[in-house]
């Protein structure tokens, strides 16, 4: 049950979903030098803690198809009685969630890179930092739109409450502080599924 | 005979609203029961409690392994029929007992809500459940619709499962019945 629930949302986020997070995390790195100016040493100085900003708000944007409309049309509860436990339910939405975003934002930030004129180290450190950071990413994306899932006005609840708990994601990654970045990640990822399936328990009054 | 749906003195309050108290139920094999009464008298919440999908306040429940059907669809939208329906019970097939045969192909979100139930009611056919919760079975069915659903019941009732179903108008058949909200 849960290995159908994992290839069913993998197909669904690569047959639509998966790639509106990946447009819109090009669309703000090519925002940069619109903003900042041409000025490609100071485009390469900022450009790892802009593809920072551009990865977290990425996240924010399938939070609502995360969760929410499997609730909503009974799938949560139907999975419940076929003897899946919501723990298991949020870790296969998480698993599924970050490879249908984990991977592809870390192509996308090659030629995002191109965009703010990054070299190549400056490039490989960003890559590992993404790479450490998007499980934490990912999980942070499920537990909060299980907590938000039902109700009104979720989609800004969702960006007031993730935005603030990557903080420490966003400040060890762009200072490439990979081991504390691991643990705060790690911790994200361990944490995210039993905070999602409380959450999910406690919707079903 | 062993149950398949017990309730011992059931006590549920739902958003500070005492629904019902000290109620008691028994379904063995082969048995039906009806749940009765006016729209919010708590049909609804007495089978997602007998599901375990709620919890309550006092007494004790026991119940077989069960499949529910209500107004959730919890069907694939994209996805054709006969595959959305396999996603629950893989290597089933329950579409030419509810009449879905020529419909097997098309994207659940094609069908109309009577089509629908018919498929929610597929699904718990398929389950090999034996206790079935039905909440509303009737709604949206046309009346080939519930003649296909009283015989489902019925060779159901036969294999030795049982069925609990909450509906407001009377349902096809002689159920004895449960009236709520009194």
């Amino acid at each position: 049950m849960i290995a159908r629930l994992i290839a069913r949302d993998l197909r669904r986020g690569f047959t639509g979903g998966a790639w509106l997070p990946i447009a819109f995390f090009l669309l703000v790195a090519a925002l940069m030098p619109f903003a900042i100016g041409p000025d490609a040493p100071v485009l390469a100085r900022i450009g790892p803690g802009a593809l920072w900003i551009a990865a977290l708000t990425a996240a924010l944007l399938p939070v609502e198809r995360l969760i929410e409309p499997d609730r909503a049309d009974g799938v949560l509860d139907q999975l419940f009685l076929h003897g899946a436990a919501d723990e298991s339910v949020a870790a296969a939405t998480l698993v599924a969630h970050w490879l249908s975003f984990g991977p592809l934002l870390l192509i996308a930030a090659i030629p995002a890179s191109a965009l703010l004129a990054m070299d190549a180290p400056s490039l490989a450190r960003t890559e590992v930092a993404l790479a450490i950071g998007t499980p934490g990413l990912a999980a942070l994306a499920v537990a909060i739109a299980a907590v938000t899932a039902g109700l009104p006005r979720a989609g800004s609840l969702a960006g007031l409450l993730l935005l603030p708990l990557a903080v420490p994601l966003l400040i060890f990654g762009a200072a490439n502080a990979f081991l504390l970045e691991g643990a705060f990640s790690l911790l994200l990822t361990a944490g995210a599924p039993f905070v999602a399936g409380a959450a999910i328990r406690a919707s079903r009054t | 005979m062993s149950a398949l749906l017990r309730f011992e003195g059931v006590t549920l309050r739902r958003g500070g609203r005492l629904l019902f108290e000290n109620l008691g139920l028994l379904l063995g094999p082969g048995e039906r029961l009806q749940v009765t009464g006016p729209n919010g008298s708590g049909k609804s919440s007495l089978i997602r409690l007998a599901a375990g999908l709620l919890r309550h306040e006092a007494g004790r429940i026991e119940r077989a392994p069960l499949a529910l059907a209500d107004d959730a669809v919890a069907l694939d939208r994209e996805l054709p029929l006969r595959r959305a329906l396999q996603f629950w019970n893989p290597g089933t097939d329950a579409l030419e007992t509810t009449g879905l045969d020529a419909l097997a192909e098309v994207p659940v979100r094609l069908l109309s809500s009577g089509q629908l139930k018919r498929a929610t009611l597929a699904r718990v056919a398929a389950s090999g459940a034996a206790l079935w919760l039905l909440d509303e079975p009737l709604n949206a069915l046309d009346a080939d619709g519930a003649a296909g659903l009283s015989k489902l019941i019925a060779d159901h009732l036969r294999g030795g499962g049982a069925v609990l179903a909450a509906s407001h108008q009377p349902l096809p058949g002689a159920w004895p019945t449960l009236e709520l909200g009194r």
